[in-house]
């Protein structure tokens, strides 16, 4: 058999992974890697930034369900992946992060351009790997793939030293993965899913609360089953968001520090809590002492170590939230809770999400007509704070894989490269970054990608030249003291636009919104919307941090 | 509490590390830790001796599980099983010393495994509180140096 380098055994390997999309960013470590990638039939697209790699790769993997690739060099590169495979660790996505390395004689010399990336990454990734022999690569990327797409998806780095790629040997592609010791389990234990249909049926007042764990298993339908059969009420997290049908009339909006207080009131009253691929985060419970106190709490995961972490369970499901849903679904019936649901109604029209309107251009408002314009079929990505919030709030996600945002680690500087990488996965949709002037600064410079690959994504800045969500809480809880969140010196952002070749258009009245939506979506190239909402707008309702569930701070009141 | 923890793991480079930084990411601090290969060289027996709070170490048993390299977690603590140490103590032992050194050295059925004008090196296994009693009996001689390898561990019976 002849011999192959290791760079193309690399790239062999990634195009028998299905990888048809990289990102990623050239340098030393990694040049015999480019020098094949160049010739193959992989759609490389360069960022301006190596997070950006990072985030793209995120984005795709979570509005397409593949595995999202980059690639960055050794030492400074690697470090600039950090964030973004930190984003995707604490959200559960599956990427591979291919790093360069120093050449192995040289590792641990303070060689020019070396980081221990491995080490560095250690906490934040499901498993990394160090190619030491090229003999061991091919072996590497299957495990690699095998790992960040199965049980809970997650990052997985592989560091290829500069002589791993250029060393020879033959090329074997395995075809099966054995790792003795990972066997993630998918289905739920037949009694325990017993004694939870049991606990459905004779419960009152039940909610489901669902969590991305829905959207990455591929669940969506099951629950919307699950949910119609027993005649639960469906809360989601953020990350949950479009696992359930938002126009549903069940739904009942995120739960949480911002969510509706419906939900929040469900969930305290509730007497049995269905948590399916959820983790019970400290933005959801609040308080935790006194999260849902009367409730017995169902717990579908697939991760063993979510359950009981936060919240005691009472009836924990280790599985796929798919396959156990499968099994729920031929056992459950009709729960008999019409005194609940007139409960609940009475909460929706009393406590309904909502703003107030004046002929001020309102934030939450822009959002409203992003979903109007785009008739809710958009990919929407958000950076973080009160735009994300917003984004989460008056846009109705009716499909899963249609709002990609950062929840876990709340990475501002996250939403645009993501849809860059969501745009690269799905030319035909339309991409919505809702963004912050703040955050979208933080990685600005992938304009110049987005220009260059002809990705026509749409960039919906809710500028109020503030940090707005650490204004709201230094108006809330800091005396109103606004130190250093105001962003009142920022570029002209319909001028960056156009001087990175994309279009650029400024929206300051109400009027205005939905035509520039409307061209905007129209325009085959990217495009920055630079809407001056109102600067002191809030985000309601909201628990303070470390307060129970019901006590929310309403805005309208 | 002390809890002592065995955990099989993959015989590889880096796996040392991921492990113990799950102690450190939490602020825990190992009291010991054992590796050495088994039967299997593919693969390394770990026993580590921690002290913490129930709950959070739960956790970290449940998150050591979910490592890729690691084989099997279990937690002696809650089964009947054997601990065992090692120690090496150089003690000073001039002229008359030396007996009495001796005499303490047989009723612990330690072993003197070098010896020379000065001094003499004792070698001894047994649980924890059996090496801290030699070695507190040793103190008045004057320990010169002394080594413990931390506790390793076994569950007793044919499980």
């Amino acid at each position: 058999m002849t011999k192959m380098s290791g760079a193309e055994i690399l790239v062999e390997s990634l195009l028998k992974e299905g990888v048809r999309d990289m990102f990623g960013y050239q340098g030393g470590a990694v040049l015999p890697i480019f020098d094949v990638l160049v010739d193959k039939p992989i759609n490389f697209i360069l960022v301006r930034h190596e997070q950006g790699a990072a985030h793209a790769a995120d984005g795709y993997a979570r509005s397409t369900g593949k595995v999202g690739v980059c690639i960055a060099t050794s030492g400074p590169g690697a470090t600039n992946l950090v964030t973004g495979i930190a984003t995707a660790y604490m959200d559960s996505v599956p990427i591979v992060a291919l790093t360069g390395q120093v050449p192995t004689h040289m590792i641990g010399n303070d060689a020019f351009q070396e980081a221990d990336i491995i080490g560095i990454t250690r906490p934040i990734t499901k498993h990394s790997y160090l190619v030491k022999d090229v003999k061991e690569l091919a072996r590497t990327v299957k495990e690699a793939f095998h790992i960040a797409r199965t049980g809970r998806p997650g990052p997985v780095v592989i560091d290829l030293p500069k002589n791993v790629s250029t060393g020879e040997t033959e090329y074997n592609y395995p075809e099966k993965v054995n790792i003795r010791s990972y066997n993630p389990t998918y289905l739920g234990h037949p009694m325990q899913i017993k004694r939870a249909a049991k606990a459905i049926s004779k419960s009152k007042r039940p909610v489901i609360y669902a969590g991305g764990g829905i959207i990455i298993s591929g669940a969506s339908e099951e629950l919307l089953k699950f949910s119609e059969t027993t005649n639960i009420p469906v809360t989601t997290t953020l990350l949950g968001l479009g696992g359930f049908p938002g126009t549903h009339p069940l739904f009942l909006g995120m739960l949480g520090m911002h969510g509706t207080k419906y939900a929040n009131l469900a969930i305290t009253e509730s007497d049995l809590i269905i948590a399916i691929g959820a983790r019970f985060d400290d933005r959801i419970t609040g308080k935790t002492s006194e999260f849902a106190p009367h409730a017995k709490i169902i717990h579908i995961d697939i991760d063993p170590s979510a359950i009981s972490k936060n919240i005691q369970v009472d009836i924990p499901i280790v599985g796929d939230a798919k396959r156990v849903l499968q099994e729920l679904n031929k056992i459950v019936t009709k729960c008999d809770i019409s005194p609940w649901h007139r409960k609940i109604n009475k909460w929706k029209r009393e406590y309904p999400l909502t703003y107030k309107q004046n002929e001020k251009l309102k934030p939450q408002y822009v959002v409203e007509k992003i979903y109007e314009v785009t008739k809710g079929r958009a990919i929407i990505t958000t950076e973080v704070g009160q735009n994300q919030m917003w984004a989460a709030q008056y846009y109705k996600y009716t499909r899963p894989r249609t709002l990609l945002s950062s929840g876990g680690l709340g990475t501002m500087g996250y939403g645009f490269p993501a849809a860059i990488g969501a745009q690269v996965g799905n030319p035909e949709a339309i991409v919505f970054d809702i963004a912050g002037d703040g955050s979208f600064q933080m990685n600005i410079q992938e304009l110049a990608t987005a220009v260059q690959f002809n990705l026509p994504v749409n960039v919906a800045i809710l500028n109020n030249q503030y940090l707005g969500m650490v204004r709201q809480w230094q108006e809330l809880f800091f005396n109103k003291r606004y130190a250093y969140t105001s962003l009142e010196v920022s570029p002209d952002f319909v001028k960056v636009a156009e001087a990175y070749g994309a279009v650029g258009i400024r929206v300051e009245k109400k009027e205005d919104v939905t035509p520039a939506l409307k061209h905007a979506i129209q325009t085959k190239k990217p495009v920055i919307l630079d809407f001056r909402v109102e600067k002191e707008e809030n985000v309601f309702p909201m628990v303070p941090a470390g307060a129970a569930l019901n006590q929310m701070i309403e805005g309208m009141a | 509490m002390k809890h002592t923890i065995s955990v099989l793991v993959e015989n590889r480079f880096g796996v040392l590390a991921r492990v113990s930084g799950l102690f450190s990411g939490r602020g825990f601090n190992i009291d010991s830790l054992c590796v050495g290969e088994t039967d299997d060289p593919t693969v390394s027996r770990m026993t580590i001796v921690v002290r913490g709070d129930e709950r959070v170490l739960e956790q970290i048993i449940k998150q050591l599980r979910k490592l890729i390299d690691v084989i099997k977690v279990s937690n002696l603590t809650k089964e009947e099983h054997v601990e065992r140490e090692l120690v090496l103590i150089k003690v000073s032992a001039m002229n008359k010393k030396r007996a009495e050194i001796m005499e303490i050295v047989n009723i612990f059925r330690a072993k003197i495994i070098d010896v020379d004008h000065q001094i003499v090196t004792i070698e001894m296994t047994g649980d924890e509180d059996k090496i801290s009693a030699l070695i507190e009996l040793m103190k008045p001689f004057g320990i010169k140096e002394l080594v413990r390898t931390g506790r390793i561990a076994i569950s007793r019976g044919g499980r």
